[in-house]
């Protein structure tokens, strides 16, 4: 028995393949592509079933988000108290809350379907940011309940802001604190603000937000596989993960499930381990992966955020004057890890946020890669926000990639024009122009959950780079569609070295498709956000966002 | 003080990669004499503990002869105190070690979070070989510096494969960087714990006889000094610990105008005072040093100055 051939004749075929950039028809067998133009053409390969449900649809190559954590999908156990629209994993739009007034309601309606009884109230996604930049203060949230520990872990990951209750129940109710991470009110009692891992820590386990619940969350993961599929991704990184055996084990049963509709790429996260231990774990891991679950990669982190100033940048440093940032592991480490991973071909992703980190990543993998020459490592520096031309043109003599955040020009590029960076570096962040221009392979991610999961919103901050206020931010750093629709999918793939398996419509390669109401290259720069996304197809088989 | 839980000392230990903290840590648990210590490494890495100490290891927890413990706390140290303070027998005094570019203040405020906890000091171990080029780095050097500035104690660890030139210059260097801070030569991190961590010193007080030098070494000493008329505690553990005495350490208790008696410490240029647990008819201070001799007549001025 022959396996079946089904040929999908659609609107338009945008296929990412420069040598054959348009079909009208793609043609799948065994979940891959056979061939990609005119019925004639394709027919030449046999028997076939002609399925006419894209008929009117776009198809791209499946989007590769290069940069995301499946936590994601854990975030919507918890109620979600962001400043923007967000769209959940059934497809629900919750609307953004303009004010801690339009929180605490939301969260009072919860409060009260909870009805009796003292079980936590846990939420996500807030950003005082936006309201001016205040305090949301125990006091706000004890009008939602005095009863029910609350908390809300705000949309950087880093501050997280309780009740009272949830205070009282950590023993942090009292005076004669004295924590940088913990302010205190003018009669000396925390202000329930909690910043930073360790004082996040001492309250999260009583408002439900341990950080233990989402290692290794079957519930969570399934939902992230239903964003992929709202969102036109058929492949996405998970780039930063412990992966603990309990994690690894239930991402292999679920991804090997007949209808898990997502490839994942998790990284291994430098983390509680020696260099040493890291790179033979990655190996080890390597051993086990699947087509839908590739491991054995490895992913560093040399900083923090700029906007929580922890990034590590070059003179002359921060804008408001806040001292400079911290880094994560020390430049040996990074050496070690470099020079290791180059002799046991694992591909590594450095996160660098800040100039100085970039430069620090750039320095250290020099010197690893004289040491170990090898060719088409894609070493990838992640988020690489402020990187300058200078450092982009090193980028290109040493062959590593770029993952570059344009999402941050969105969601926090006002803040970082006015106070982080100031005009002049913020209009170069996320250099996308750059990068291209100096021949970096480029790719841009939304780090999602920090912000939503989309590849198209992304290539529509990397496009207009445009701020809520209306601002454009580095208008000589705006790519082409034709650019960003490429950083989406062959780019990414490209950076987690799958490109020859993922990324366009060609033949050989994975049927794995966006099917889109609209076609990206014709509605216009500033909609480019706007694509109606009906739904994928992943290894062949079809998955309709209206149905997941 | 039945009922109420005792406060756990925790010193930190901080310095850059390689600088000694974990050869710090072995020989300290090598001497540690009945007392039982508690280890807190950011990662298990590459044997964190001497082989020949270690009794049993899983994958959290490493056993140590004479009741000593390490476990590792990765990103979450608020976890692993909380973790230790629920055991049914905790240890008697916390070691954490901070990764090489940790923060050790940052450590020691998230410590005092958990008010089981006090902190006793902070101990940052650097490589004498190589402190003055990393203090030149242009990627570390304020991480260096900030190591450097949150130290109650330096350790200058591998003095002996350097010369005295720059043994000096560093010494010069790390003056103009930390002023305050005790600064310590060693070799292999041979620091006598009870210099570094006070422990071990209280048979001393229920000692017959009074006042003088109760113990002396190439490269410390330790004396005993009578408070008999009631003295400000908060004002004599500040001169104490002020860096021209250069006193490592001190211990003691002392009576107050108030006519109760209270604890006095100081570990480097930190200094601490609380009432004391229980009641004595005298007062008693210990001060150790290790650049010998005890300047015991001025110590003896400042006990009269306060009094």
């Amino acid at each position: 028995m022959t396996a079946t051939t089904t040929i999908y004749p659609a609107r338009r075929i945008l296929t990412m393949n420069p040598a054959n950039p348009e079909a009208t028809h793609v043609a799948v067998r065994d979940g891959r592509v056979l061939g990609a133009g005119t019925l004639a053409e394709l027919a030449g390969w046999g028997d076939y079933d002609l399925d006419e449900r894209f008929a009117d649809k776009v198809l791209m190559p499946g989007l590769v988000e290069g940069h995301s954590h499946a936590t994601e999908g854990s975030f919507w156990r918890y109620v979600y108290c962001g400043y923007f629209d967000r769209t959940d994993p059934s497809g629900k739009t919750w609307p953004g809350l303009r004010s801690i007034d339009a929180v605490v309601a939301r969260l009072r309606e919860v409060n009260a379907e909870l009805g009796e009884g003292d079980s936590p109230i846990s939420a996500w996604g807030l950003d005082p940011i936006y309201f001016g930049d205040v305090l949301v203060s125990r006091g706000d949230l004890d009008r939602v309940s005095t009863d029910r520990p609350l908390g809300i872990r705000q949309a950087s990951g880093h501050i997280m802001s309780v009740n009272t209750k949830a205070l009282e129940l950590s023993g942090l109710l009292r005076t004669g604190i004295e924590h940088p991470g913990i302010p205190l009110d003018t009669e000396g009692l925390p202000t329930g603000e909690m910043k930073g891992p360790d004082a996040m820590e001492l309250v999260a386990g009583h408002v439900g937000l341990d950080r233990k619940v989402m290692s290794a969350d079957e519930w969570g993961f399934r939902q992230f596989g239903r964003l992929c599929v709202r969102q036109g991704v058929t492949t996405a990184a998970d780039l930063a993960n412990p992966l603990p055996d309990d994690a690894v084990d239930m991402m292999l049963r679920i991804t090997g499930e007949a209808d898990y509709p997502a490839r994942i790429i998790p990284l291994r996260r430098f983390q509680g381990v020696t260099p040493r231990e890291l790179i033979d774990r990655s190996r080890e891991l390597r051993e086990k992966s699947t087509d839908m679950l590739r491991l054995g990669r490895v992913k560093i982190h040399a900083d923090g955020s700029i906007q929580g100033f922890t990034a590590r940048i070059r003179w002359p440093g921060y804008y408001n004057g806040a001292p400079n940032g911290l880094w994560y592991a020390t430049p040996e480490q990074l050496q070690e890890i470099y020079e290791l991973a180059l002799q046991h071909d694992l591909l590594v992703h450095t996160h660098t946020n800040g100039d100085e980190a970039t430069e620090l990543m750039l320095d250290t993998f020099e010197r690893a890669l004289q040491k170990f020459p090898r060719a088409d490592h894609r070493f990838t520096l992640q988020h690489c926000q402020l990187a300058d031309t200078a450092q982009f043109r090193r980028m290109k003599k040493l062959g590593t990639c770029v993952n570059l955040f344009s999402n941050h020009i969105f969601y926090w590029g006002d803040q970082h024009y006015e106070k982080t960076v100031g005009p002049e570096r913020a209009q170069r962040m996320n250099a996308c122009a750059t990068a291209l221009r100096e021949g970096v392979p480029l790719a841009i991610h939304s780090d999602a959950p920090v912000t939503p999961l989309g590849p198209f919103f992304t290539a529509w901050c990397a496009v207009n780079r445009e701020t809520p206020t209306g601002r454009i931010l580095g208008e000589a750093e705006r790519i082409s569609v034709a650019d960003a629709l490429h950083a989406i999918t062959i780019g990414a793939a490209y950076t987690l070295k799958l490109d020859h398996e993922i990324g366009s419509i060609e033949a050989g390669k994975r049927a794995d498709f966006a099917v889109l109401e609209d076609d990206p290259t014709m509605i216009g720069e500033a909609k480019l956000k706007d694509v109606r996304i009906w739904g994928v197809v992943q290894g062949g088989r079809v998955f309709a966002a209206a149905d997941i | 003080m039945a009922g109420e839980p005792q406060s756990l000392p925790v010193t930190v230990i901080g310095g850059y990669l390689g600088a000694g903290k974990t050869t710090l840590i072995n020989h300290l648990l090598r001497h540690a004499d009945g007392l039982r210590l508690g280890v807190l490494v950011n990662d298990f890495g590459e044997l964190p503990i001497d082989a020949d100490l270690i009794e049993s290891q899983d994958d959290n927890v490493i056993s140590i002869t004479g009741g000593c413990m390490c476990c590792s706390y990765g990103s979450d140290l608020i976890a692993a105190l909380r973790d230790l303070d629920q055991l049914p027998s905790p240890p008697d005094h916390l070691l954490i070690e901070t990764s090489g570019v940790g923060l050790p203040d940052a450590i020691a405020q998230s410590v005092r979070l958990i008010p089981r906890f006090t902190i006793d000091g902070v101990i940052v171990v650097a490589d004498t070989e190589t402190l003055l080029k990393q203090g030149a780095d242009t990627y570390i050097k304020d991480t260096i510096e900030r190591q450097l500035h949150a130290a109650d104690i330096v350790i200058l660890n591998k003095a002996d494969l350097t010369d005295e030139e720059t043994r000096s210059e560093t010494r010069r260097w790390l003056t103009g960087m930390a002023p305050d801070c005790r600064v310590l030569e060693s070799v292999n991190a041979e620091i006598p714990l009870s210099v570094l961590l006070g422990r071990g010193l209280d048979p001393l007080f229920d000692r017959e006889h009074g006042a003088g030098h109760i113990h002396e070494h190439a490269t410390h000493e330790a004396a005993i000094f009578q408070v008999d008329g009631p003295v400000a505690p908060e004002a004599l553990a500040e001169h104490l610990a002020s860096r021209e005495l250069n006193l490592v350490r001190t211990k003691g208790f002392v009576p107050a105008s108030d006519g109760r008696l209270y604890t006095l410490q100081t570990v480097g240029r930190r200094w601490s005072v609380s009432p004391a647990p229980m009641q004595k008819a005298e007062g008693r201070i210990v001060c150790i040093t290790h650049t010998p001799p005890i300047d015991a007549e001025r110590i003896a001025g400042i006990i009269s100055a306060v009094s």
